[in-house]
Parts: C-alpha cells; structure tokens; sequence
C-alpha cells in the first residue's frame, strides 16, 4: 500500500530524498551552487547508513561524468548531479554517456553560465546539452522534481539512456516548499534493480566498451540508433509517468495547459516560471480573456507532435525561452516549437520572448505584458520578433 | 618472482594483430604489466592515443577481457568509476562479496602528464584499489610527434622544432613519478620495458597491493625517436643503464633504488650512449652544440643524485 508523507523541505532535499530511495550502487558527487545541498544530504545518508551507495567524491565534474561512464559500463545503478559550469565542464561526457547507451541519472539545478558570472537561475546550462542524446525533464517545482527523479531511473534503464531531471536553481533548488515523498518500500518496488544488458564484471561475457568506431559506416549507424532510442523513449516517459502517477495521484504529460481548451492567446515555458504564468492566466481568464499557459515536462525527446496538438487552436502564441541561443533566430525552446508547428502544418504567430537570465525577476506584471502583446499580435498587429522580457 | 617459464603460462590479455607499429613500447609495456595480474580477472581501460586506436578498432578488440575507452584525460576517472561501481554492486549483495577482480588503467604521457594529471592525481587520493599505468615514450605520438611536458629537454618533436633559432624543446621533463609518490599512496614505481622481470614484478606489486598503484614505464617510439624497430628493447635497456629512466619503486613511503646489478656495480653509462641512437636527439651531436650533450648529461647527473638522496634519506 502506497503511503504518502507531506513534508515542507527544499526542492534539493526533495531530490535528496529520491536519490536515497532510488539507492544508486555507485554516486559521484561535486559541489557546485546551487546543487551541492543535493549531494550534502546525500552524503549524510551515507554516513548514517540510510543508504549502501558507494560515494565518491571526485576531484571535477568531468571525472563526475567521467567516472559515472566507468560505473554504468560496470553494471552499476549510477548517479550524479551538477549544475551551470560543471554541466559545461562535463560536456565532453555528456555525448559519450548517451553514445554508449549508459542509464545515467543526473538531477541538474538550473543556472545561468558565465561570463559575467552568475550563480542564479536559467536555462543556459541545460541548453548547451539539449543535444548531447540525453534525455532531459524540466519541472516546474519540489514535487515534480522529486518525481521526476524518481521516474528517471526507470527512464534511463528501460531505454539505456542518460536521464537529467532538471529543476531550476534557487527558485526550485533552495526555496522550502510543500510536497508529497513516497514511502521507501513502494519506491523500491517501483525503481526494482538495474538489470544491464551488457556489463564490464560479467565474467562470462567481457565486453569492449567504447572502441574506435570508423570502419565503414558503424559510426553513423551507432549514432542513427541514438536517434531512434530517444524518439522511441517518449511513450516510454509517458508510461512511467502514469505508472508512477498512479501511485502518487499525481498526472503526468509531456505537455501540460492550462486554460488550453478555448484558449486563443497562449504562453510556452518551462521550469518554475510556469507559477507565475498560470496566477497571471488565471487572472485574465476570470476577466473573460480566452487565455491559455503551456509548460513542457520532457523537453528531449522533444514531444513535438503533442505540443502542435495543443497549440493549434491559438491566433498568436508566445514562447519564453530562459536562455539564448545567440544568432539564432530565437531562443531554443522557441526554435524547437516553431519546428514543431511547421511539421504539423499549424500556421500560427508566434513572438519569442528571452526572460530571467540571471535570475532576472520575472514579475506577474511581466507576463501580463506577454498576454497583451499577444492580443495586438492576434489582431493583425506586427510581430516585432526576439524581445528580451523586463529590462 | 618473475620467470619467463611461468610468464609464458600466463593468459595472452592482449591478442597479437593489433595494428601498433613493429617496435612499439605501449604493447609490450601492456602486455608485460598485465602479466603482473596472474589470472585474475581484470578490467582495463585506456586513453585515447595510440594504444586505443590500434588495439579497439570497432566490431574488433584485441583486449582479452573486459574493456573501456571514454575519452583523452579521464582513463584514471573512468576505471575509478568502474572500481566503485564493483563495491557498490559488492555492498548491495549483486555480486559475490568474495569475487576478485583488477582495475588497471592505461594512458601515453600526454593523456597522463599533461591533460589526465587531474583525473589521476584525483583517482590516486580518493584512494581506488586500482593501477594507473603510464607508457612514457615522451610525446604525443598518436597526433603526429608533439611535445608533451614529458619529453625531454632539447628533444626534436613536431612543436618542439629544431632550426636556426631553436634547439627543440626548450624545458625539461617533469618528474611525474615522484609526484604521484607525493600522493603517499601505497606503490609507486619506475621501470622499462627493457627490463622484463623488474617490469613485471613491480606491476605483480602494483596489482597486489590494496588501494591505488601507479607505474610509469619507459616505451620507446621507433616513429617519434627516429629509431629502428629492432631497437626498441636496447634502448628501453640503456634509458635505464644511462640514468635517463631511473628504476626505482616507493613502496609505502620507502624510496629504492632497482637498478640492474651492472649499473649498480659499474656505474651509470654516459647519456650519449642513449641520445645517439635517435633521430631527435640528432642535432645534440653537431658540432657547437657540445653545450646540449653536456647539459643533457648534468640533468641525469643531477636527477640522479636526488633519487640516491631521497632513497638515502630513510
């Protein structure tokens, strides 16, 4: 029987407590604001034997990753969590995880990269290895992250995949929220054991991981069977994400709305500014305004054919992407859903928004300017493109 | 004790018909290490360089066992990872608590002087029950014969260029086994693919100790010293003889000297004898730069004499 606790704790304690449950054999922790607490914690499980996992404190975040691939290949149940500069100094890693089809796990506490440095929250980190075949999760508080961390494990196993459940930094990260943990036997049962297909201690069955890929094509077709196992991932996530939701009574979908079903204006995000996007949404809608508010949980696979299904009802939509793809005609998320809409042939405007780099405040006043834009974009008005929100 | 009639009983860990060039050190220096393991079983894994490309050319592997290769800096973090993964997978009862298995880690001296030092020197202090295993041939060979922080002073390599205005490289080596001697880790040693039975048995050492082992080996490159094939073992031998490549062990903290018995007898033979063989030391023997050859002969001297002190000094 499921039993459920309500606790007040931090978004990384949350994940703390995923970590302890999912017990990975093997965990490799790095500080980095503001994901150390996340490891902290972790680290006083082990010393007070909550947990049996092997931790290492390794001297990087590359040999974070680097060591991880080592564990993975080994069999084990492996985990990590990084954030901005150490997600950027393992991107070597990152390629190779998902190359070699290793089920890692890596909560990622969303923060800006430098220069100038910052240690506050977006989206650059986590879009500089948007394309690494990882697959990534963004939630949008405490709870969906500690599920999808949860969730992960099981993501990364069944599809021999690297998972990074990512949750913003601070605002998610630090800020003590309420939530609901599972208790330990029921995620045991869900999480079950890692059963590797291939693994570097099977005696009988030595393996060579990671070798020098270029006779013929074999490169290109390792890299087409990438391709395919993340696409083929996204109804697995959504599986696990009901299994799981089952017990929790929490739902889960790619794509989640608000308002969407008579929705003509519409706002794309992801990550915690969802909250504020939806108080806002709600406001307007009480005033009568056909208003709607979209967040995506899996951003990669990107879950294009849902999200044009959603959207296609809308005059004009806005997309805020946390992070900028500099030259680009618009930020990633932007990018990734217009490509989305043209595959489903939804002919729709759409004004692309860059907001709360840094930790910029992203106020109620802020999206309700969004909202209004949108209305002078549905009525004929120009799409004056790329606009940076609030300074 | 090594003997060469039980060596030759030993499991062929890595297969011939690898694609190394004739002559190459990394293999033997592998080969004779592994020999070090007996017959456990044993997970290896290596740096991008010459010894990965040649030996893991995909569907092929001529690793006689389990085996990885992630990237250029990282084989010491990678192995480490693998090495925790083994207890943690002991700790939750998946596998035997009483199994046995050897984690070794391989990389040329550019993976491990220069751009793996973190990685090593990190898996070293964390303390893993695994060997690193340095094959030192002074340069990156793989990339086409570039100066590493390993190649020695005045060497020709292709960004150590020898001309009108320069002499090769202008530094001297680093001195990297007594660095990870520093590290108090429980084995440490030097030696050469020229000698065998010393190579052998420091790695049997290394692979027997509990906790981190490291051994740098002494791997000519025919094609980056401009030397015959046939003459990898001869020089391997007189790196040693001259004092160019020490042999030495540390074993908990005690410094000894391992040379052979002639040099310890007789004395060290002049570097010259090691220099000249080799195309990139070719320029040392020119006329006017007597001054090159002595300085390469003070540096033994001197790098020497600090070695005997610090073998004397317990």
């Amino acid at each position: 029987m499921a039993t459920q606790t309500t606790v007040s704790e931090t978004g990384n304690a949350f994940v703390a407590t995923a970590y302890r449950q999912v017990a990975p054999e093997a965990l490799f922790a790095y500080p980095i604001t503001p994901q150390t607490t996340i490891v902290e914690e972790f680290a006083r499980y082990v010393a007070n034997g909550k947990v049996k996992t092997e931790f290492v404190t390794v001297e990087s975040e590359h040999s974070a990753m680097s060591a991880c691939i080592g564990s993975a290949a080994a069999g084990a149940r492996t985990m990590t969590a990084t954030s901005s500069q150490g997600l950027a100094l393992m991107w070597e890693e990152l390629p190779i995880a998902a190359g070699l089809r290793l089920p890692i796990v890596m909560a990622n506490a969303n923060r800006a990269i430098g220069a100038p440095i910052n240690i506050h929250c977006d989206h650059s980190d986590v879009m500089g290895a948007r394309d690494s075949g990882w697959i990534i999760m963004f939630a949008e508080n405490a709870q969906e992250a500690y599920d999808h961390t949860i969730m992960a494990i099981r993501i990364a196993e069944e599809n021999s995949l690297p998972v990074m459940p990512a949750l913003d930094g601070f605002i998610t990260t630090h800020s003590i929220s309420r939530g609901e943990t599972m208790d330990d036997k029921t995620v045991t049962k869900f999480v079950g054991v890692r059963k590797p297909q291939h693994s570097m201690l099977d005696s009988k069955n030595p393996i060579m991981v990671g070798g020098f890929s270029t006779l013929g094509n074999t490169y290109m077709n390792i890299k087409k069977a990438l391709r395919e196992a993340i696409d083929a991932s996204l109804p697995s996530i959504k599986n696990i994400g009901d299994e799981w939701g089952k017990l929790t009574g929490r739902s889960f979908d790619h794509v989640e709305g608000y308002g969407m079903e008579d929705a003509e204006e519409a706002i794309l995000v992801l990550g915690s500014a969802a909250g504020n996007v939806r108080a806002v949404t709600r406001k307007l809608r009480a005033e009568g305004r056909k208003v709607g508010m979209v967040k995506l949980r899996t951003y990669r696979p990107f879950p294009a054919a849902e999200l044009a299904d959603m959207l296609k009802g809308c005059k004009a939509i806005a997309v805020l992407d946390r992070s900028d793809s500099y030259g680009a005609p618009a930020g990633p998320l932007a990018l990734d859903t217009m490509a989305a809409l043209y595959k489903a042939g939804v002919d729709v405007a759409l004004r692309p928004y860059i907001f709360g780099l840094g930790g910029a405040d992203v106020k109620l006043v802020h999206i309700e300017r969004v909202y209004n834009d949108l209305a002078d974009l549905s009525d004929g008005g120009l799409n004056p493109g790329l606009t940076y929100l609030g300074i | 004790m090594a003997n060469i009639k039980e060596c030759t009983k030993l499991p062929q860990r890595l297969s011939g018909g690898h694609r190394l060039c004739g002559g190459c050190g990394a293999s033997i220096a592998v080969r004779q290490v592994l020999m070090g393991a007996g017959d456990s079983e044993v997970v290896a894994g290596c740096a991008t360089g010459c010894l990965e490309v040649s030996t893991t050319i995909y569907p092929y592997s001529s690793w006689n066992g389990s085996f990885i290769h992630n990237a250029f800096e990282n084989s010491a973090a990678t192995i480490s990872g693998a090495e925790a993964a083994f207890k943690g997978l002991q700790a939750a009862g998946r596998i035997p608590a009483d199994k046995d298995v050897k984690f070794v880690a391989f990389g040329g001296d550019g993976g491990t002087y220069d751009i793996g030092f973190q990685s090593l020197s990190g898996a070293m202090e964390r303390g893993h029950d695994m060997v690193y295993v340095c094959y030192d041939n002074g340069a990156y060979m793989n990339t086409g014969i570039q100066r590493s922080s390993a190649t020695p002073q005045n060497a020709w390599a292709t960004t150590s260029e020898v001309g009108s205005a320069k002499d090769g490289k202008i530094q001297h080596r680093k001195d990297l086994t007594s660095i990870i001697a520093d590290h108090h880790i429980p084995y440490v040693a030097q030696a050469s693919v020229g000698y065998w039975r010393d190579l052998v048995n420091k790695a049997e050492k290394a692979f027997n100790t509990p906790g981190p082992a490291f051994l740098n080996i002494m791997a000519p490159c025919p094609r980056g010293w401009r030397t015959k094939s046939s003459d990898t073992a001869e020089l391997a031998r007189l790196a040693v003889d001259t004092g160019f490549w020490p042999s030495f062990e540390v074993e908990d903290g005690k410094w000894t000297m391992t040379m052979p018995a002639k040099i310890k007898k007789d004395g060290l033979r002049p570097v010259e004898d090691f220099l000249k063989p080799q195309g990139r030391f070719k320029h040392l023997f020119k006329p006017g730069n007597e001054a090159l050859l002595e300085n390469a002969q003070k540096s033994v001297d001197e790098f020497y004499d600090y070695l005997v002190k610090r073998c004397e000094c317990q």
